[in-house]
Formats: structure tokens, sequence, C-alpha cells
């Protein structure tokens, strides 16, 4: 690595990371002000785990984005298993482009609409709803990343498992899922963390008492920072990073073998 | 030439009209073929030209466009791949990766006590002397004997009839004659009718009882390795079956004793007909084998090249007066030197007149 690069590597960097350190080493910060360092503290943490509305938006976001996931790792499953084992059917890329549609969309959009919809068929918001709305932009996402494992799994190994005498359900449940397992789960993981961080979407379709971890930040930072913002963001990233590594690590392990 | 074996054999497979198209493109182009049971039958041909969509028709993977697939007597053009009587062996073997060795080869033994799927896979284990590694993944193996494993597995539900889609051809050249005669023996153990799809000459003239040669989706000759070797029916198998010298000319009359006299540019020669029997004065090539060529002092005038010492044999590269290449090939010791003129001759027999 030359100097040049390594320069341009730590300049990218801090560009990328030097923000999130910052909040996270004021979160240790026994100060009552958020921009003057007072010595180090874990009074915030302590803070946020008797701030019972906090802890109740938490609780929210975790639910949330539990569910929505579920939902949205079953649906881009079945997504991706339709793209890549059902050939070239009519409308495939039209059904494509519509799964995928939603995580180029902007969000402020989709909120909006799904708002719409909602109130249209007359659903009342809370919970339920964000998780709908969560589960509608994340599948685009799981189906992204199962179907590209798909597209490099060997397609031999479900035709020798048909001619094995496996019918279609057993070629599926034996050979592809197992397979697929680890692209399914980094998937599953992908939309926590996109269900755990989304703000707009959310502030769209949430209704009274369904307050998210982000939507409750955000209210309170309007009001003015507050070191137990910091602390609570640290959580939420320290958590959303596991998640990222997590998937990271196996989608790269490629399924344990042969992949 | 692609006549189907003339006896009503209903045990092995039989193939009529077999037909698939993909868009305006004839992949296998109306094949019929007869197989008798317990049969190894070997599918030859350069990549492209339609074997292995034959065989995957066979194994249920490809829907033909036409014609039928009989085996045992039973019509299984319309049968999905799980409910056929036919296994195959994959060319990548096609091993699950998530499943030990034992739950490869007993994946097809579902449904069977689990007692007698137990026996039945160490008995294949056993067969393909792989006992001990039962609990072994597929990625620890060595490429034998993974092509092992995937062998045992394709036999577990005792198929009637076995493809085998380049089964040597992701191995290495020793372990490939080695395996070669491996997969004779166990073919000839079990008499399980074998399909063996490949590109390569020498695997299939050692392998097969018979060879079909395939030249864009057509089967242009079927027969046992030798008689395609030396009755070879056009220029086409002629060249896939080994190195092969082609001498034009023009056809003379028939001789009582079967050969024909052909007028090249040289000279005349003799040789026989190979079927195809064309009229008097057509154009037509004599065939010629290299290590049927014999230099000596009578019979067409050449230039010797050069030689080349290949152990077994000599091969030397000849020049006919009107410029043409020949190759001759004789066992190591006494022979023309490069630069020295001398003639060369064949016996009738050794030679086929082609037409041209």
């Amino acid at each position: 690595m030359t100097a040049v690069t390594r320069t341009a590597l730590t300049l990218g960097l801090a560009f990328l990371y030097a923000p999130i350190a910052v909040l996270v080493a004021y979160s240790f910060n026994a100060s009552n002000l958020v921009t003057v360092w007072g010595g180090f503290s874990l009074r915030w943490y302590a803070a946020l785990f008797s701030d019972a509305p906090l802890i109740a938006s938490a609780l929210v976001s975790l639910e949330v984005a539990i569910l929505a996931s579920l939902i949205a790792t079953i649906l881009g499953t079945l997504a991706a298993l339709a793209f890549e084992r059902h050939g070239r059917f009519r409308g495939r890329a039209l059904f494509t482009g519509l799964v995928y549609g939603p995580m180029v969309m902007p969000e402020v959009m989709i909120g909006l609409s799904l708002l719409l919809t909602f109130i249209g068929i007359g659903l009342d918001r809370g919970i339920a709803t964000i998780v709908i709305a969560h589960a509608t932009f994340c599948t685009g996402f799981v189906a992204v990343v199962v179907s590209a494992r798909l597209r490099g799994m060997d397609r031999t190994l479900e035709e020798a498992a048909a001619d094995l005498g496996a019918g279609p359900w057993r070629v599926l449940a034996t050979i592809t899922l197992p397979l697929l397992a680890p692209a399914i789960l980094a998937g599953g993981l992908l939309a926590f963390t996109l269900s755990l961080d989304d703000l707009v979407i959310a502030s769209f379709v949430s209704g009274p008492g369904a307050t998210t971890l982000p939507m409750r930040l955000y209210s309170q930072v309007r009001l003015g920072v507050n070191p137990e913002i910091n602390a609570a963001s640290t959580l939420l990233v320290g958590l959303i990073t596991l998640a990222v590594l997590a998937a990271s690590w196996l989608t790269a392990r490629r399924g344990g073998a042969g992949g | 030439m692609g006549d189907p074996a003339p006896h009503l054999d209903t045990a092995g497979l039989t193939l009529r009209g077999l037909t698939k198209r993909f868009g305006t493109h004839l992949a296998v182009d109306g094949i019929d073929l007869a197989l008798s049971e317990g049969e190894f039958f070997c599918l030859l041909g350069p990549s492209g030209c339609g074997k292995s969509t034959l065989l995957r028709m066979i194994a249920g993977f490809e829907p033909p466009s036409a014609g039928t697939i009989r085996l045992g007597g039973q019509d299984i053009t319309g049968l999905p791949p799980h409910r056929r009587p036919v296994n195959m062996m994959f060319q990548s073997y096609a091993l699950f990766p998530h499943m030990s060795v034992a739950a490869n080869i007993g994946y097809g033994l579902k449904g069977r006590p689990r007692a007698e799927a137990a026996a039945r896979v160490d008995g294949l284990l056993r067969l393909v002397r792989l006992d001990g590694l039962g609990d072994r993944r597929p990625e620890t193996l060595s490429g034998g004997q993974r092509q092992r494993v995937a062998l045992a597995r394709a036999l577990a539900r005792e198929p009637g009839l076995l493809l085998l889609d380049e089964p040597l051809g992701a191995l290495d050249r020793g372990l490939r004659e080695e395996t070669q005669g491996e997969l004779r023996a166990v073919q000839r153990r079990l008499r399980t009718g074998f399909v063996v799809v490949t590109h390569d000459p020498e695997e299939a003239m050692m392998l097969a009882d018979r060879i079909g040669v395939m030249e864009r989706g057509r089967l242009v000759q079927v027969g046992p390795p030798a008689e395609l070797y030396r009755r070879p029916a056009s220029r086409y198998v002629a060249g896939l079956l080994g190195d092969v010298n082609l001498i034009p000319g023009r056809l003379g009359p028939a001789s009582p004793d079967g050969t024909r006299a052909v007028v090249t540019v040289h000279g005349t020669v003799r040789a026989t007909d190979g079927g195809s029997s064309p009229a008097e004065g057509a154009e037509v090539v004599v065939a010629v084998r290299p290590e049927s060529v014999r230099l000596g002092a009578e019979g067409l005038p050449a230039t010797v090249l050069d030689a080349t010492f290949l152990g077994d044999r000599v091969r030397r590269g000849l020049r006919l007066p009107d410029g043409s290449a020949l190759r001759a090939s004789a066992p190591p010791g006494d022979g023309p030197e490069p630069g020295a003129a001398t003639r060369l001759s064949f016996a009738p027999a050794d030679a086929v007149i082609l037409p041209a």
C-alpha cells in the first residue's frame, strides 16, 4: 500500500465513521452538556435504562423488526425462487421490476402510498401497519440476496436429486433450501437492520402507541440533544453492526461447502 | 446409418425419431436407436453435436420435441425425471455438499426400510472401494473418490439404465485409465445398461460394446469400436476415431475380390468399398490409417519429410509429388531417413473408399 492510498483510505474511513465515533465517545461523557467533555461515565446508560418511554419504543422497534424481517424473508425467498427456478415465465421481467421497485423508490413516497392504502382499507394504524410497511420494502432486499446465491448455485444438484427419485417438494426441502440457508439468513438480518433504523416510513404509517426507537430519538432531538440519545444511538449502532457482520459472514461462508 | 438394430429386444432402451428443437436450432435430429439389455453404449461426438441433449432427454430433464423413449417395453417419454427407472451420473458429479458420502449414496433410497437402505449403502461403498469413508463430506475427498461416490449414488436405486455424462472428464490422465477399467468391471458385474457420453474417442473405444457417432444432432454411424475404426462410413467418422490419411481419386471398376481400383494422380491403388458403393468414375477418397501405410520398394512415390520417435512407434511425415502430405507409423527399427525417396503402399483390406 502506497502512502497515497493509505492517506486516501484513512480520510475516506474518517469521513464515514468519525461522526459515529464522536457519538459513541460522547455517550460516555459525564457532563450534562453534549459538546463539553466532563470525564468518563456510564450515567447516560443508567438514565437510558430507567427511561420507560424510550425502553417501550425500543421494544416496539424490536417487535416490528423481528416480525417484518420474518415476513420479508419468506416473501423474498419465494420471489427469488420464482425468478431463478421457474424459467422464462410470462411477465418475469415485470415481476422482477415490481419486487425490486421499493428498493429504489423514495421512502417518502412508499410511506405516503402505504398510509393512503391503510386509510383506504380502514386499517387502524399501529404496530401491524409498521410491520406491513417494513416487510414491503425489505422483501426486495431479501430477494436480491437470495437470488444472487441461487444464480451461483449448481443447478445440477437439484437435477441430481430429482434423478434420484425426489419430487419437487423433496428437492426444495432437502437440497435447495439447505444450500440457500446462509443467504436466507443473511437476507433476513439485512431486513432486520433496515427495519430497525427506518424513520421515514414508520413516521407515515405508525399510530398512537406505536412509536419506534428512531421516531422517539428523532422527536427528542428536536427538543434538544441530550446525552442519553447518544447512549441509545450507540446501542443501536452496536446492534446493527453485529447484524451486518453476521450477515456478511454468512454470505462469505458460501453455505459451508461446495457452493 | 442410424438404423436401429432389427431385433425386437424390448428389455433395453429404444429411441424412435427422438428430436429436440431449441427455437430454430435442431439439437437432436430424429434419433433411432435400440440398445440391448446390459449393453455398454457410448455416444461419441465433439461438443455441440447434441449428445448431451440426447442424454438429458433420456434422463427426463429435457422434453423431446418429437419421438418416443421406451425402456424395458414401457414408454417413458412423458415421465418426469423422478419417476424414471433411469439414473444419471453428472459430469460435475453433483454431489450434495451438505451431506455425508453415505447420505449422498442413500439419497435415492428414501422409502425403503432403514436397515435395508443402510446395508445397501454399505454394499455400494464396498463396490466402489470407499469402505469406511461414509461419514466424510464430499469436499474432503479426492477427485477420483468423488467420481466413485457419484457412481455409487447413481447405482443405488438399481436403475434399468445408467447414464454417464463425460464420466472421466474431470480426472487426471493417470486416474482416467485406471477408472476406465473399473467402470467397465462394475458394468460387467451388474449387467446394467450404461450409456456414456464422451468426446474422447479413446475412452469410447476402451469402454463401449458399441459406439454411436453423432454429428450435428444426427447419429451417423453405430457399431463396435473395431468396426468403426476399420470401416468408417464417412470422412467425419474416420477422422473422429483417430489419425487418418485421405487420398483423393476417381473410382475404377469393381473386381471380384470385393476391392476396387481408385485412380489417383500418383497412380492406381486398390481399396475396399466402404459400403456407399458409388458409381464408377465418382470422386472418392481412400482412407488409410497411418499404421497401415507400408514404406518400401513398391507403390506410390513419396519423400520422407520427418521422422518422430514416439517410443512404441515412429511416425513419418511423407510428401507425395503433388505436395500433399501423409503420415505413416511403424514400430521403431529400420526405415527411410528424412529426405529419402521411398514408395508407399497398403493392403486393400486396410483402406476404405469413402465419399469425397
